[in-house]
């Protein structure tokens, strides 16, 4: 027990020093949303005034829905065909230039280039824009960062278990879900994982891309919107929220799971 | 290799249509005005001009550029620094942890990049919370500036980005095959070598990864210069940027855009021929 | 919890929120504005409702520059009235986005002060409605400076006991703006010595300089973290809400005007509607409410006289009245120059 313990400690260790550094920031924005006073950085004392009035500003509360409903189907669409690009560029017998600057292309496209060029192209098409239209940009760049970690995982992926499975007469279909789906789920998680929160955080492509409605504002281009009369501390009050409940949430399924193993 | 080159195309299809269709083809449209003129009240005159690539190569965009890639690539080694051992300790905690360690990992990114820079601005300020706890503990000296310095603008980035990295150093760690590493041992290399002679090289398309995504979105990045460097650093994204909104002259951003991504997938191609190169010698070797 | 629940759980959401997905597209509202998040009052909806019948959308956009590369690649499609500041209007008006105003439909126009209807960007209104104005100056904390500053040159050359606590606007404009008038040139200079000159004196004073700032430099005055920092009067006013020893002034050498505009698009299918908008917040008491809320005047003649007169008190720059203002200078869109401009704001923000 003691050893096991002395072997755990310094990744222990590490982890709280991490955390540390990830939750910093994070505890100075849960108190802002308790801050009396609208500056944003400057504190006056404690309030819950801005909970109280995110459950009565409903174009906040619409925009966050906006927000989740984009970065969903943003990361389903994107996780799928970057996994799909990974593999059909990691099992080439040669590799392809053109298809690796292609892979490579949505990383290093300046946000704003990509933005006014998506945006032309549409109103050039006639096309209706709306939450759908961020979700086809969204795509875009989150398939080449998910494609990206796939591969990463790819590398040292050996590919002769999936020709065992193939000789031992098992179809390609059954191969990919027994064999190669499961090497790669850590990969798939941290890749839709990634794709998930770039696209919840993103503002330039989608606020090109939104259309003109109302209805198709998303948070960030709700929060960026209040820079010039101040972004008030609704924000913070509704980051608190969602992290909040997103935690619970988590650990409620955990502790089921737990549950259902046993 | 049992995936024949249809097989190979057909798996890269979905996504390579979706890119020449919504990428490819509207950057293609809006890069194409770098060879046109600026009208007087902006927009395009269409008469033909490589007067835009003549700019693009004046010094001090070039100066602009390595400032921007010399502060991307610090973030992006203080970010594989951090993140490694974090990853390490994740891939090492009991299976059914790990995936909520990796939650809790992105939750904070969950809130907006806008207000976590306000939130740093809180902690590091001069007349911030980090200086009144100095202050509480006795300290009498003039209050430390830690903001509006290329250092401000580093942590952010480090910060904002740390968790991308660990996510893909995560998932080349994860159900790394223990027999591995209990087979260097049992040959008689030490923990230090076995991990840079085995987990590491296994590991590096992962750092490599995550690098580059610090790199490029830092690269891009403007809140983090404008908040926490005081707008006193301007970022390469940022410049284009300022092109096609502030000033208007979309042939000129087109232009800086088109060098800008070209140099970029230079340097990945660089790039990850040398990470393949390393993990290919060190694993054979 | 098992999995097959949990997997049936997954697919109602996505179908749930797939139904959200094309929601978007389908509400027509009878007209769709543009504005910063904040500029109009909240219940704005409702009482343009009350008044013509009308259903309005109201979106947001962060900045002029957003919604002007918006507009431009999008020719404006989709929006009927835009809010943006004077040359940018300019700029959309030359490019031929803009819908010359129904003057017959907007008889409140009579509301606006002389002067604001005699802007030089656009004599006569006949594309753009000014729905507030005002200048840019130093904004500082009486309390903090040993002597009160009275020229852009304490601010960019600052005395000891401000070096580092000193902030400047960072949009283009506004920052080459210092420059050139402290120097005493146009802030629509178009000379490119001059402007080189502008830019020299602004990277020296970059070296005094706690921060480029356009977002939160009231709040770095109350903090105590500034104590004299280059503002718009509006927002200036913001800080003397939380702290009444912030002081605005205009420097010696004279100052810009600036104008927001409320601007009706060429691709607009409400223009009508468009018209009766402007007329609706041109009524005296619709304007007040910027005047009040949004501490900005408004060049409301009608408005500005129905004020408290405890608002001028408590924040004289409200009182500037609009011949005094209508001195500074005009911001113009600078046509070709604006590549110069550029360029040494590049300048600038790559000096060390």
């Amino acid at each position: 027990m003691t050893s096991r313990f002395r072997q755990r400690l310094p990744g222990r260790v590490v982890l709280i020093l991490v955390f540390g550094f990830l939750y910093l920031p994070i505890a100075v924005l849960v108190m802002l949303s308790f801050n009396d006073s609208g500056l944003p950085t400057a504190w006056s004392g404690f309030s819950t005034r801005w909970y109280v009035s995110l459950v009565g500003n409903s174009d906040i509360l619409h925009a966050a829905w906006n927000t989740l409903v984009v970065a969903v189907f943003a990361t389903l669409i994107s996780t799928a065909l970057g996994t799909l690009l990974a593999l059909g560029m990691e099992t080439r017998a040669r590799k392809s230039n053109g298809l690796e600057a292609l892979a490579f292309a949505p990383m290093v496209i300046p946000d704003i280039v990509l933005a006014v060029a998506l945006l032309s192209f549409f109103s050039r098409l006639n096309l209706t824009m709306g939450l759908h239209t961020i979700v086809l940009s969204h795509v875009i760049f989150d398939l080449a960062f998910v494609c990206s970690v796939v591969r990463a995982r790819l590398k040292s992926f050996d590919f002769s278990i999936v020709e065992a499975s193939r000789d031992l007469g098992a179809s390609g279909w059954t191969t990919f879900w027994r064999v190669t789906f499961p090497v790669l789920l850590p990969a798939i998680v941290a890749g839709a994982l990634l794709a998930f929160t770039l696209s919840v955080d993103e503002f330039i492509i989608a606020f090109f891309t939104a259309g003109a409605g109302r209805s198709s504002m998303t948070l960030p281009m709700q929060i960026y919107s209040m820079i010039r009369f101040g972004v008030t501390p609704e924000i913070n009050a509704l980051a608190t929220i969602v992290m909040g409940v997103s935690a619970t949430a988590l650990m409620i399924s955990q502790w089921l799971n737990k549950e259902q193993i046993q | 290799m049992s995936f024949n080159a249809t097989r190979s195309n057909l798996l890269a299809a979905p996504a390579v249509a979706w890119l020449l269709i919504f990428m490819v083809t509207p950057c293609v449209l809006v890069l194409s005005y770098a060879f046109f003129e600026r009208g007087t009240w902006g927009g395009i005159e269409y008469n033909f001009t490589l007067d835009n690539f003549a700019r693009v190569f004046d010094p001090l965009y070039a100066r602009i550029f390595l400032t921007s890639a010399r502060i991307a690539a610090t973030a992006a080694i203080l970010a594989i620094l951090i993140a490694y051992p974090a990853a390490y300790a994740i891939s090492r905690a009991p299976r059914l942890r790990q995936p909520m360690l990796l939650f809790f990992a992105v939750l904070p990114f969950w809130s907006n990049y806008l207000i976590r820079t306000y939130a740093w601005i809180v902690l590091l300020n001069r007349e911030g919370l980090f200086n009144n706890l100095l202050r509480s503990l006795g300290y009498t000296g003039e209050p430390l500036s830690l903001l509006y310095t290329e250092a401000a603008v580093i942590t952010g980035l480090v910060y904002n980005y740390l968790p991308f990295v660990i996510l893909a150093i995560y998932s080349t760690l994860s159900r790394l095959n223990p027999e591995l590493m209990e087979a260097s041992r049992d040959l008689g290399a030490g923990p230090v070598r076995t991990f840079l002679r085995v987990t590491l090289p296994l590991t590096l398309p992962g750092v490599a990864a995550g690098g580059v995504f610090v790199f490029v979105l830092s690269i891009g990045n403007f809140v983090t210069p404008a908040l926490l460097g005081g707008g006193r650093f301007q970022m390469i994204g940022n410049l284009v940027y300022d092109q096609f909104l502030t000033a208007n002259d979309w042939p000129f951003g087109a232009a800086l855009g088109m060098v800008l991504i070209a140099i970029m997938i230079i340097l990945l191609f660089l790039q990850a021929r040398a990470t393949s190169r390393a993990s290919g010698e060190r694993a054979e070797a | 919890m098992n999995m097959k629940n949990g997997k049936v759980a997954a697919c109602a959401a996505v179908v749930v929120m797939a139904a959200s997905l094309h929601a978007g597209a389908a509400l027509a509202a009878d007209l769709v504005i543009s504005n910063w998040d904040g500029y109009m009052a909240k219940d704005i909806a409702e009482s343009f409702k009350q008044a013509t019948g009308l259903e309005i959308e109201v979106v947001n956009h962060g900045t002029n520059e957003e919604i002007m590369g918006k507009i431009m690649a999008g020719q404006g499609r989709g929006y009927d009235v835009v809010f943006v500041s004077s040359p940018f209007a300019e700029v959309l008006n030359a490019q031929g986005l803009l819908e010359p105003l129904d003057k017959a439909a907007i008889p409140n126009l009579a509301n606006l002060y002389p002067e604001a209807a005699n802007l030089a960007y656009d004599p006569g209104n006949a594309f753009s409605v000014p729905y507030a104005w005002g200048t840019s100056g130093l904004c500082y904390r009486s309390d903090k400076v040993s002597a009160t500053p009275d020229s852009w040159m304490s601010l960019l050359q600052p005395a000891d006991d401000l070096k580092g606590k000193t902030t400047m606007l960072s949009t283009d404009r506004w920052l080459m703006g210092a420059g050139l008038l402290a120097k005493g040139y146009s802030v629509n200079e178009a000379d490119p010595t001059k402007i080189n000159e502008a830019r020299d004196l602004l990277i020296e004073a970059k070296k005094t300089l706690l921060a480029y700032d356009d977002t939160t430099f009231y709040a770095k005055l109350t903090s105590g973290e500034a104590s004299l920092v280059h503002a718009w009067d509006g927002w200036c006013n913001y800080g003397i809400a939380e702290n009444k020893d912030i002081k605005f002034v205009v420097p010696k050498e004279g100052s810009d005007l600036w104008v927001d505009t409320m601007v009706v698009m060429k691709n607009s299918e409400n223009k009508e509607n468009a018209m009766k908008f402007l007329n609706f917040i041109l009524d005296g008491k619709n304007h007040a409410w910027a005047a009040e809320n949004i501490l900005y005047k408004v060049p409301n003649k009608a408005a500005m006289e129905s004020l408290p007169a405890e608002l001028g008190e408590q924040y004289p720059n409200m009182k500037m009245p609009p011949a005094e203002l209508v001195k500074y200078e005009l911001l113009r869109d600078l046509g070709a120059a604006q590549k110069d401009y550029s360029r040494a704001v590049s300048e600038i923000k790559a000096a060390n």
